[in-house]
């Protein structure tokens, strides 16, 4: 819980004297307190996922930097480099792809009092997708810094395109494909200190899309005779979801803490999800700390979901999906981290750094979304394949300097 | 006019009868010490939230603020 503050004061300008003293009493009424900032920090990641036929891996350097008094301003440059061949390239019968997005972040934090107000811009590029989001923060310390108290809003702009092969073998955009998708986040925050050893914190978030919400690539599939046959999706083009998390924070009576979150998710999709994650953090000197980490995650399906629909769809509002991702689902992930702090009196412009080793276990279980990959050679098994299960490899190794 | 009037007063009363922090500046050296951070490493965190966000139906609602006290 990083203590900021905003002071609000709100200057009537009037000659009435009443209105003078009001500002005046609200002026010399606001406590003055100081607030952090985030520290001046570079980190340089490599991150590296493997699991269900697809190979993501990449950099992100984040380095912040500021006056130490009244702003802070950051920069993030992420790179995704993928090589795909999962199991919704494979359905269809397509081929291995390759691609790269790079996200491109700029921020800054203003500090004002008890208050800090967050300003930042991302952009992020695919040879077939671009998206712009625009953020906009506050949050306040009252309460002698017991309490603080965020909110927040983004707006993002997506432009989704589509890949195509041209009659030479080279990928080209398809001219005759461009779609458009705009999403705002409302966020609400509250972190509270509750005794000398525990943190508690109450997260609130609503998301609304309108647009092109669906995946260009991705198929639905119908039943057509003893057959089964694919076709391009049919979504809905608004979207609102609405997410809630307590997460707590506890310092044992030995130097180690331990953490919870629990979540709960819906939206008007009729998707419903909640996830658990605890860890225990145990740093064994002033050097070396371990933390073990469990989550579990649950969802229902979305309405217009099936793994096989019983016929295609007829008109724009008859939606049609079979996006894993809005399947009934479960998955369980295990995770370990390790960090190493050296340089801690300083050497050069530095204050101290850390070695970081982080590695997470993924296993992902669909109960109505099946492996049509084993229908493909006995139309026979349509509708009755085993259902997908898939495990994946999360590795990050990452340096991070202060100064 | 009135409204104002009484919008002071409120503001002096409430600046008056302040909350008295239930747990002391001296207090705090447990909430300081780094492993009591919601996000450690924000270069990392960020890239795990994404990591499931791909690839789940599931998003938001889990805050952006920091650990600590921010009592250093």
């Amino acid at each position: 819980m990083v203590v900021k503050v905003v002071r609000v004061v709100v200057v009537v300008a009037t000659k009435s004297t009443t209105f003078f003293l009001f500002g005046l009493v609200a002026i010399l009424s606001t406590p003055v307190f100081s607030a952090v900032l985030p520290d001046d920090r570079a980190d340089v990641l490599f991150h590296s996922y493997q699991g269900g036929g697809m190979d993501i891996s990449g950099p992100s350097v984040l380095v912040r930097k500021g006056d130490a008094k009244s702003f802070s301003v950051y920069a993030n440059y992420y790179v995704d480099n993928i090589t795909s061949a999962s199991i919704d390239v494979q359905a269809l019968g397509a081929s291995e792809y390759k691609e790269e997005r790079i996200e491109q972040s700029v921020g800054m934090d203003i500090l004002h009092g008890k208050a800090i107000m967050s300003l930042g811009f991302t952009n992020s590029e695919e040879n077939d997708f671009v998206s712009d989001s625009y953020h906009f923060g506050v949050s306040v310390d009252m309460f002698g810094d017991l309490t603080t108290v965020s909110m927040g809003f983004s707006n993002v702009q997506d432009q989704i395109f589509k890949t195509i092969t041209s009659s030479d073998g080279s990928k080209i955009r398809d001219p005759g494909f461009s779609e458009k998708a705009v999403r705002r986040y409302y966020r609400l925050g509250l972190s509270q200190v509750v005794t000398k050893n525990f943190l508690l914190s109450l997260n609130f978030e609503s998301i609304s899309d309108e647009g092109y919400l669906n995946n260009p690539y991705r198929q639905y599939r119908f039943v057509n005779g003893a057959a089964d046959q694919f076709n391009t999706e049919v979504y809905p083009r608004t979207r609102t979801s609405n997410a809630f998390s307590i997460q707590a924070l506890y310092y044992l009576p030995y130097r180690a803490a331990i953490h919870y979150q629990q979540r709960v998710f819906s939206d008007d999709w009729g998707i419903e999800a909640n996830d658990s994650k605890v860890g225990y953090i145990h740093p064994f000197n002033d050097n070396f700390m371990v933390e073990f980490r469990y989550r579990l995650y649950a969802q229902t399906r979305a309405d217009f979901y099936s793994d096989l629909h019983a016929e295609e769809s007829s008109q724009a509002l008859d939606f049609r999906a079979r996006d894993k991702e809005l399947s009934t689902l479960n998955s369980t992930t295990l995770g370990l981290v390790m960090s190493y702090e050296f340089a801690k009196s300083g050497w050069s412009f530095i204050d101290k750094a850390s070695i970081n080793l982080a590695y997470d276990y993924m296993q992902f279980e669909y109960e109505d979304f099946r492996d049509a990959r084993a229908s493909r050679d006995d139309p026979g098994l349509v509708g009755n394949e085993p259902t997908y299960q898939f495990s994946a490899n999360v590795l990050q190794l990452f340096l991070s300097i202060w100064y | 006019m009135r409204l104002l009037t009484g919008l002071s007063f409120f503001i002096l009363f409430v600046s008056g009868c302040a909350i008295e922090p239930w747990v002391q500046p001296y207090e705090r050296a447990n909430l300081a010490d780094p492993i009591m951070s919601f996000s450690r490493d924000s270069v990392s965190s960020s890239y795990r939230k994404h990591v499931f966000e791909a690839r789940e139906g599931a998003r938001g609602g889990e805050g952006s603020q920091g650990g600590g006290c921010g009592c250093n």
